[in-house]
């Protein structure tokens, strides 16, 4: 009989069984606590100590995987493989938890819906998504899915009092139960054909029949749908901006960047691993969403006057952008991905942070309006915005250059001239409605109303977010060389 | 094509034609007498009062998600329980920590309320 649990399963395995721990803590831990504001931080403390303890064991991961080499950690017979590619989009998960943790007190402070509930959906999310980083098995990787999307789904309702949340909800229930069926599909019939779910075997089955068979076609379709789905790619994007407008704003820059990137490193794990032998066949589908959702993005967002509306558009052109370093397919490309999905963990985060910082009282400070004359209210959060609609525009000397610079270069060194044109075009039309935010809030007339007061998180994560996306911008050195992990032999 | 799949595409046209088949001689033997009673939707004998597509309280869902949870639980246990003594420790091990888990979700319905039918 083979082991069941070994000791190298307990390793690879801890920071999604301490994510999962802290989750179960908080949600027992607010009925043992009176109810009151202290207690409400002491739930928020929490959750960050099991990041901070989650952060932990990636660590010893990370420096265990180093000192070796670089070799792929593989545990339960294969399930979950702990390798560059893991590591590198776990830190990002880690990142985007931790600060949209931080940022989410004053605004459940503010709506009156701050419950254990909600940090345990946070982090159950991130348990998810610590299994489609490092499940190399179809079924861990569905349950990983499944885990991480029905906390979305929870999340983004989490304001039962708003129509416009609970709407948000419902469509995104809707639609993303539609795209899991999908995927759900594809991976049926890749466990059709090769007899297995590991991926390692399906690997085998596809290369077996080549990317002409019309099985693999079928695969290739129903997972390229279902997870353009879960990116937000056009024309698969509709539920975003709904999603994105109605739902809390701490937990739509959660999912903006951390189950965007979720669904990116699954999509990679899938065309890069098993069905990179059927190249021909994604190929060219690929390239097309990729180039309607620049399209889209950018084209939807001109016209739009709710920022986070905004934003979602904004997201779907990013997807874009991301999956030219698909297409890509060389190294660099591989490491242009995890460029760009780590500093938009942190720009796009930063700028919901500031529509965070908007929303107090009465005024929802989601209109183009709120943003109004913000250079005189609060210099602070306009100069911050500022930093982050740069980057987010893909100007030096933020990280967001850096990260369009990797997809571009990538895009060159394989080939594809015409596409790296046609991304830089859409590139530049993207800065005019980023500079529309940026000139009604240094233009803008002032609007009444005291000056901007931060929560102790809400000044870390700016100071974060802020330090990141500038400090990786003029010194992007640590965050090529974690870029390069998933690269790494 | 994997082997044995020949019986299901054998039972697959039976499995059609059976009801077609057993409803069309049904409708030319019995005889045609209906009434009031007969084409009213049958609800154990008692005459229906309302709409069945009514509003519900929201309570009944909650219970029937409790219910799958402890339902799916069962399925779990009974397999461990043929298999005690092969999974030994390990498999005690494995199902207190499969328990723990449950537990824990049903302290937080308990706590929350969901148990209490106002």
């Amino acid at each position: 009989m083979t082991a069941f649990y070994t000791g190298t399963d307990h390793f690879a395995v801890l920071p999604a069984l301490l994510l999962a721990l802290f989750g179960c803590a908080v949600l027992l831990f607010e009925f043992v606590l009176p109810v009151g504001m202290a207690s409400r931080r002491a739930l928020a403390a929490l959750t960050l100590a099991g990041e901070g303890f989650t952060a932990y064991s990636l660590y010893r991961q990370h420096s265990y995987l180093s000192s070796q080499g670089w070799p792929a950690l593989t545990a339960f017979q294969g399930a979950v493989t702990i390798d560059g590619l893991a590591l590198a989009f776990n830190w990002m998960f880690l990142a985007a938890a931790g600060l949209a943790a931080l940022i989410s007190y004053r605004y459940l402070e503010t709506e009156g819906e701050h419950s254990g509930e909600y940090y345990g959906l946070l982090l159950f999310a991130q348990f998810g998504m610590f299994f489609l980083a490092s499940g190399t098995d179809l079924i861990v990787q569905f349950t990983g899915l499944e885990t991480m999307a029905l906390s979305f789904y929870v999340l983004v309702g989490f304001l039962r009092g708003r129509r416009r949340s609970n709407e948000a909800a419902l469509k995104y229930f809707v639609l993303g139960v539609l795209s899991s069926g999908l995927i759900l599909y594809g991976f049926s019939v890749l466990y059709g054909i090769s007899g297995s779910t590991k991926l390692s075997a399906v690997a085998g089955a596809v290369a077996g029949r080549g990317a002409g068979d019309p099985l693999i076609w079928l695969a290739v379709a129903t997972l390229g749908a279902g997870l353009f789905f879960k990116i937000a790619a056009a024309p698969f994007h509709m539920w975003a901006p709904d999603a994105y407008d109605g739902g809390p704003t701490p937990v739509v820059a959660y999912l903006s960047v951390a189950s965007k990137a979720a669904a990116f490193v699954l999509l990679l794990r899938l065309f890069l691993g098993p069905l990179a032998a059927a190249r021909e066949a994604w190929q060219g589908l690929t390239v097309m969403v990729a180039l309607a959702s620049l399209a889209v993005g950018t084209i939807a967002a001109l016209s739009q006057d709710n920022v986070k509306r905004l934003l979602a558009y904004s997201s779907i052109a990013h997807g874009g952008y991301v999956l030219l370093g698909l297409v890509a397919g060389n190294a660099r490309g591989l490491q242009g991905i995890v460029v760009y999905l780590l500093t938009y963990v942190f720009m796009n985060t930063g700028a919901f942070l500031v529509l965070v910082l908007l929303r107090r009282g009465e005024a929802e400070g989601n209109h183009i309006d709120d943003l109004s004359g913000l250079m005189r209210r609060s210099p602070a959060a306009a100069v911050l915005m500022l930093l982050f609609l740069l980057s987010l525009g893909g100007l030096p000397p933020s990280s967001g250059f850096i990260a369009k610079y990797y997809i571009f270069l990538a895009l060159v060194e394989s080939g594809h001239y015409a596409l790296a044109a046609v991304g830089a075009i859409f590139a530049a039309a993207g800065l005019y409605y980023y500079f529309r935010l940026v000139k009604t809030m240094f233009g803008g007339r002032e609007l009444a109303g005291e000056p901007l007061a931060a929560s102790m998180g809400t000044r870390v994560a700016m100071v974060s977010t802020a330090v990141v996306t500038l400090g990786l911008g003029l010194y992007p050195e640590p965050l090529l060389q974690l870029a390069l992990l998933p690269v790494k032999p | 094509m994997p082997d044995g799949y020949l019986p299901i595409f054998v039972f697959l046209p039976v499995a059609i034609l059976f009801p077609v088949v057993t409803l069309f001689v049904a409708k030319l033997v019995r005889p045609s007498q209906p009434t009031p009673s007969k084409l009213g939707a049958y609800e154990c004998g008692i005459e229906p009062a309302s709409n069945s597509r009514g509003r519900y309280t929201v309570r009944y869902y909650i219970v029937a998600i409790l219910f799958v949870v402890f339902d799916v639980e069962t399925v779990f246990l009974y397999p461990w329980a043929v298999r005690y003594k092969q999974l030994g420790w390990f498999g005690v091990a494995e199902v207190a920590v499969f328990l723990a888990i449950l537990i824990v979700g049903y302290v937080w319905a308990y706590k929350k309320g969901a148990f209490e039918w106002v």
